[in-house]
Order: structure tokens, then sequence, then C-alpha cells
């Protein structure tokens, strides 16, 4: 379906999470829907502006008729007509314990099941989740009742993604370990689970992940990749190509052979009610935006898998799945030991990954450090390229 | 400044090509049987006409450029009105001032427009860059959505009730009984209309129009060149256009026509109780409403009063869209915007598609299209007379 530039720009607010218009830089005029130029003054000055998110139900409807195959499911389905306190006045998607109008209600950015930043009237209060609406789904992936695989169920990440998982009440955990006869601190406590099954699964052995895939691939409605190898080396720190062979074998091949073995059939089950497959989410790292030296190779096996996780995104866009991004900074692990802090401890960003879930949000930054390299890099990447060079001296 | 009369400007041959549910046709061919129609009804050849005016939604990636060549035609002027609902009205004012001004001396126009099974859902979906971006993703309820906020709005603000709309689509209904051409001729009683399948809560099925393939034209001449033809005309006395108008009002309670009907009746020399019939946009009878109102059939405000207090079928004291209306007849895309314009033209000439209002000479025309984002844009009317 086509859609203007401008308004690709709320989807890129909506894809992390903000709620953001565009307002007239020269009068102040917010503008909605997207604009080229401001409706009062004209100017072509705009800037995208977070929203306060309150705003006014003026009328309302339930659908019983669409004209779309995807909604003829879901019907009825409500709509309302609100005005924002910043002025403009917008069609939004209408969660069902809003009262009647007129009435306040909450505004949010969401994307859509299509991928589309959509607009979402919630009712004011604490209705975070949305999950008192049955069609919550449409704009989330909730791991809740739903079927998860972890890729590496090992790393201290892997762990904490597993425990978090449970809690939010995933039915079943898939556990992938790469050389599962080795044992490993933490093991029993994932062991225990009732939801979790250990499964053998090694990103290098492309039959192997074949393997799994047929296996389980049609039961999977999330798949969290956070299997990595994490070096600390940049070009003249060692010889040879061994050890950035291995970071691209796992970090960028490894995300190849999943998205072969495993996207056909959850893009095939994406539009099942219920709980459908939802969400695919690679963990990759702040560093796939502008390589950081001392982890330099690391840096460019991360900026391969994001290059790649576009493309998949891109492919997996009409089925309905949700490909998310994570982009932590240093994680509190074995190979950023000699990194001072702060640093993202394994619990707080499987807590976030879980969060950006049930917001649907696509691309995530999680902890103090990531949001400021995003801010940086967002700011000048050319800059922050010469920043973190000075930091390698 | 006051706009310059239409003295003189007469209107020729009403066609209506018979609608269809659906097409496999073109609109090309449809607008090329309204063309042929309007040479057959007049004897003229197609070198005669000297200007074109075209209103489509499914002519793309032809304009009325691309048409010329189609049809065969060579002409100095030459026009493409992507009004919808406005087509009609707003095509008869550009007409007149061609005639005017003599740069045309015959215009044709014409709206035609063909309905795949597939076409409306992409009429819809591309509609214009704010539905596509603001609009049709939000459950692709197309105009339906849009009207029943609409709606809503006016049974709250307004007290209006569900019965009064139906007492207008019930009495559009009546007229379209003996009209061969309307699609839905299946008698319809209030107790059908408030019980009708929902669509977009408070809209049920007969507050909806029924896309449709089919094409309406006229010719706009001098009257003394279709007198001088020997061909039957009615005058023009007055015609407005509006668009955008009160971009403020948060939800569209009023479609446009407020803001010039002053000047129409004015120019018209005739008020609203002189008109022997009404010829509403009918899309959805809360617009029916608003054009009762904002045309000054009644003060603004107390349209549901005014449908409590007249008949509109076509032999009662307000007889209204007269052939059934779009609710009766079909949609078929901007020729909806024709549909009210060449039925107003024969009551006048007593050469109606169904009832005749007895004695007809004067009626109003009404027309309001292009729901472009939350409300439709573009308003249009135009009183004419029999001569």
């Amino acid at each position: 379906m086509p859609r203007s530039r401008a308004a690709l720009g709320l989807t890129a607010q909506a894809a992390e999470g903000r709620f953001a218009l565009q307002r007239c830089e020269e009068c102040g005029q917010v503008q909605y829907p997207p604009v080229d130029s401001c409706r009062a003054c004209l100017s072509g000055e705009l800037l995208w502006t977070p929203m306060s998110g309150r705003g006014e139900l003026l009328t309302h409807t339930k659908l019983h008729h669409s004209n779309d195959p995807f909604y003829r499911e879901r019907l009825p389905w409500r709509l309302g007509l609100l005005r924002l306190e910043e002025g403009p006045v917008v069609v939004a998607h209408l969660h069902q314990e809003c009262p009647p109008p007129p009435a306040p209600v909450r505004v949010t950015a969401k994307l859509d099941k299509a991928g589309r930043g959509v607009l979402v009237a919630l009712p004011t209060g604490d209705t975070r989740d949305m999950s008192t609406d049955p069609r919550n789904g449409e704009f989330s992936c909730d791991p809740r009742f739903r079927k998860v695989l972890v890729t590496d169920g090992k790393s201290r990440v892997g762990q904490a993604l597993v425990h978090e998982l449970a809690e939010a009440g995933a039915a079943v955990i898939w556990v992938g370990q790469a050389e599962p006869w080795k044992k490993y601190d933490g093991q029993e406590a994932v062991g225990k689970l009732p939801q979790v099954t250990v499964v053998p699964l090694d990103l290098t052995d492309e039959r192997g992940v074949m393997r799994i895939g047929a296996e389980i691939g049609a039961r999977v409605d999330i798949l969290i990749n956070n299997a990595e190898v994490h070096r600390t080396e940049g070009i003249a720190t060692r010889a040879g190509a061994e050890l950035a062979r291995r970071e691209m074998e796992v970090n960028y091949l490894g995300l190849l052979r999943l998205a072969q073995a495993f996207g056909p059939a959850m893009r095939s089950r994406a539009a099942d009610g219920g709980a459908s497959a939802a969400a695919w989410v690679n963990v990759l790292s702040v560093y796939a935006l502008s390589n950081y030296p001392p982890h330099g190779t690391y840096s460019a096996s991360k900026a391969a898998a994001l290059s790649l996780s576009q493309c998949l995104r891109a492919e997996m866009q009409d089925s309905g799945i949700r490909v998310m991004n994570v982009f932590p900074g240093p994680v509190d692990e074995e190979w950023n030991q000699p990194m001072p802090p702060p640093k993202l401890a394994p619990e707080r960003l499987a807590r976030d990954i879980v969060l950006g879930l049930r917001d649907g949000v696509e691309d995530l930054y999680p902890g103090d450090v990531a949001r400021e390299w995003v801010e940086r890099w967002r700011d000048n990447p050319k800059v922050l390229e010469r920043e973190l060079a000075l930091e390698a001296q | 400044m006051t706009r310059q009369d239409y003295k003189g400007v007469a209107l020729v041959a009403p066609v209506t090509v018979p609608y269809r549910r659906y097409s496999t046709r073109d609109a090309h061919w449809w607008i090329a049987r309204a063309l042929a129609g309007l040479l057959k009804d007049t004897g003229l050849n197609k070198d005669d006409i000297e200007g074109l005016g075209i209103s489509s939604f499914t002519l793309a990636p032809d304009t009325a450029v691309g048409l010329t060549q189609h049809l065969g035609m060579s002409l100095r002027w030459l026009d493409h009105v992507p009004m919808g609902g406005a087509s009609g009205v707003v095509c008869l004012r550009r007409a007149a001032r061609a005639v005017q001004s003599g740069d045309a001396e015959i215009v044709a126009c014409i709206a035609g427009d063909t309905n795949h099974v597939d076409t409306f859902r992409r009429t819809l979906s591309t509609f214009s860059r704010f539905a596509q971006d603001a609009v049709y993703p939000y459950g692709s309820g197309g105009p339906n959505a849009s009207f029943a906020f609409i709606t809503d709005w006016w049974m709250r603000e307004f007290g209006v009730q569900r019965e009064d709309f139906g007492k207008l689509c019930v009495a559009q209904r009546r007229n379209a009984m003996d009209n061969p051409y309307a699609l839905l001729r299946k008698p319809l009683d209030l107790d059908d209309y408030l019980g009708a399948r929902m669509i977009a809560e408070p809209l049920r099925l007969f507050d909806c129009v029924m896309p449709c393939a089919g094409a309406d034209a006229y010719l706009v001449m001098t009257a003394e060149r279709a007198d001088a033809l020997g061909l039957e005309s009615v005058r023009l006395l007055g015609a407005i256009e509006r668009h955008n108008a009160f971009p403020d009002d948060p939800v569209q309670v009023r479609g446009g026509w407020e803001a010039d009907r002053d000047e129409l009746w004015e120019q018209s020399g005739v008020g609203p109780d002189d008109m022997d019939f009404f010829q509403a946009y009918d899309d959805y009878p809360v617009i029916t409403l608003m054009q009762i109102e904002e045309l000054g059939f009644c003060p603004s405000g107390e349209g549901a009063a005014f449908v409590r207090e007249h008949e509109f079928a076509y032999d009662g004291d307000c007889p209204l869209n007269t052939c059934g209306g779009q609710l009766s007849m079909g949609q078929a895309g901007a020729a909806g915007g024709f549909l009210g314009l060449v039925e107003a033209m024969r009551q006048l000439l007593r050469r109606p598609l169904g009832r005749q209002v007895a004695d007809a000479t004067h009626g109003a025309v009404s027309g309001f299209g292009m729901i472009n984002y939350d409300r439709g844009l573009c308003s249009a009317a135009a009183v004419l007379a029999r001569p």
C-alpha cells in the first residue's frame, strides 16, 4: 500500500515507541496528516516533535464492514475521531474500553501488522499493555501465551531472557544450546522452568539449523536471536582472519541460516488468530551503527547483521511479522569485562526486550549508553566516527 | 465581489447511460456511450462539440486529454474536473463561462466510471494522499467510516434520530419505484431501514450508496443556439462552488454551501421556497440534511424538525431526489455527482426517468465531494429553471 514519505516519518517515530507529529519551526503549528509544508504559514521547516498524548474523543464508530481482507476477519473494529491537545483532529484506532464521546483519551503511536505507524487511542489511566482489548495483538507482540525460541540459552543474556519470558507468561520456551553436553552456570535454574525445552542449536551448523527449523519452526511465535561471538579485537591487534570469521559465522551467517530455516514457516503463521507468529528479535549492538575500534571486527559483524536484518524485515513485512532490532551498549558479560561502567545488566536487557515486544516497537536502544550513542549518531554520524577514533587512541 | 451572472446559458439533453452493478468495460466505454447519447438526443455531430468537461475516478492513467484521442474529438476547450460529487455543478459552471465568453459554443459535460469487482477498494486505498496515509490504514472502512463519524456527531449535537434519516431514505426509494434505471427498486419501509444490517455504527445498509458503473452527461450552450437548433433546454439561474470551507469546525457540520448561499439565491432571483424540487447529493442522509440546512430550506440546526414536518416523495410538499437518488440508482463513481443535475433537467423538461413532479418550473441541485481526509472538501449548488 503506498504511503507518502512524510507519513513514513510517523512510522519511523512509532518504530521506537514515540508518538510525534510534525511541528512548524516557524509558527509552531502542529500538522496532521503529515504534510510537506506548514498548513498555516507554508514554511517548509517541519520538525517531528513528541506529543503530549492527551486528546478528546469527538465522535466514534464501530465498523461492521471493511474493504480490506485483514480487517474483515477482525470485525467489529472501533475507530474514533479525536482532537489532540496540540490542535489536530486525528482518526485513531479506539480501545474498546474508551468511554463514548465526549471523553478524554490517551493517544499513542504504534506499528500495525503491516508495519505502518498508526495512532491508537486508549482510555486514560494505566492500560500500557492494552491486554484488556483482544485486538491488542494487532499492535503488540506480547510473549504471553506464545511459544518462543531463544537461540542461545547459555549466555547470561540468554538465561535472563528465559526467566523474563517465563515471568511474562510465555507458553513454551525453546532454549538453544550449542554444545549441549557442556555444563554452565545457571543451567539448573533454567532447566527447572516447566516451559523450557532445550534444543541443540549451533548457528554455524547449517544442516543442524535446518533440522531444528523443520522440527519446531512451524510452532515458533517469537524468535529471539541472541547467539553471538564477541571478541575484543581490532585489525592491528592480531594477525589473520580466524577470529573475525568466527564472529561472522555466528553473528552474520548464523542470522542468515536462521532466517532461511525459520522465516518461511513463521511468515505463513503470522495471520493465525490468537497466539500467532508475531516477532523476530535480533540482539545486535549499538556498535552496529558505527565501528567501535577496540571491538572492531565484532562491530563489523554486527553491522553486517543489521544490514541483513533490514532485508529480513522487508521480506517479513507483508506477512505481519515484526522484526525488532535491539541495539544494546556494552552488556555486563565476559567480553566486556575491561569496559568501564555503566554497563547494561543482562536482566535489564531482557526486561527491555520483553517490554519492547509488548509495545510492538521495531528498534530498541536499551540503557543509557545506547540511547546516548544513538543520539550522537543521529546528530552527526561522521562526528561520532571521529569521537570513537579518538577514544580508541 | 459579485459573481457575473449566467444569463443566456442553457442546458440541453440530459443523458444517463443505464447503470450496472459491475462492468467489465473501462470508464472510456461508459464515457463514449454518454457522448453517443448526447449526439443521438440532439442530432448534433461530434464535430459540433467544441468543448469537453470530464469527471471520472477510473480513467487512469488517462485524463480528459487522452479521451480526445480515444473519442476522436478535436476541441478548443477541455477541462478535467476531479471533484466527485461536486463535479456536476462545477462542470456546469465552467462550461457556462466558456459558452458566455465565446471560448466554445457547445460544451459536452460527461461523468462516467466503471466498476470492476475490485475497483471500489482500489479507489479507496489511493483516493488521496491524506486518505492513504491517515484514513485507509484504520480498518479500511472507506467513506462509511468517515460519514459514521459525522452522523454520530449530528445525532448527538442536533438531536437527529435514525427515524429522521430513515424518512428521507424511504421517500427516495418510493421515488425510484417507477424508474427503470434504478438498480434498487425493492420497496423499503422504515422498519426495513431501521433493522438493516449494521455497516459502521450508527450507519446501516440503507444509509449507504451502492457502488456501480454508469455515466451521465449534458450539453451546455447559449439559449440562442439551443433555440436555433430547435432543442429543448433549461436555464441556469445561479451557481456556486466552494472548496475546503470551514476548516476549523472540528467535525464537519457544514459542507460549504453556507458560505455562498445568499449569493446563490440573490443571483437566481428566487428563494428556497420557490423550488419545486431539490436534488441533493445523497451519498449519506446526513449530507442531505446538511444541504437542506445550509442552502436555507430551514434554519441551521433545525433539519430534524424540518424532516418531521415535510414529505419528500415526488408527490410531497418537498420533492427530494426525484429519481430515487444515488441511494436507489447506485453510485456510479463521479457520475453520482452528475445524477442530480441531469434529473433536475429531466424534471424541468418533463422527461423524468420515473415520476414527474407536477408543474415543476424551478429546481435546486447540489453537489458534494471528495472526502480527502475527515470531511468532504468540495461543495457546489445550482438553480435551474424551465424557460
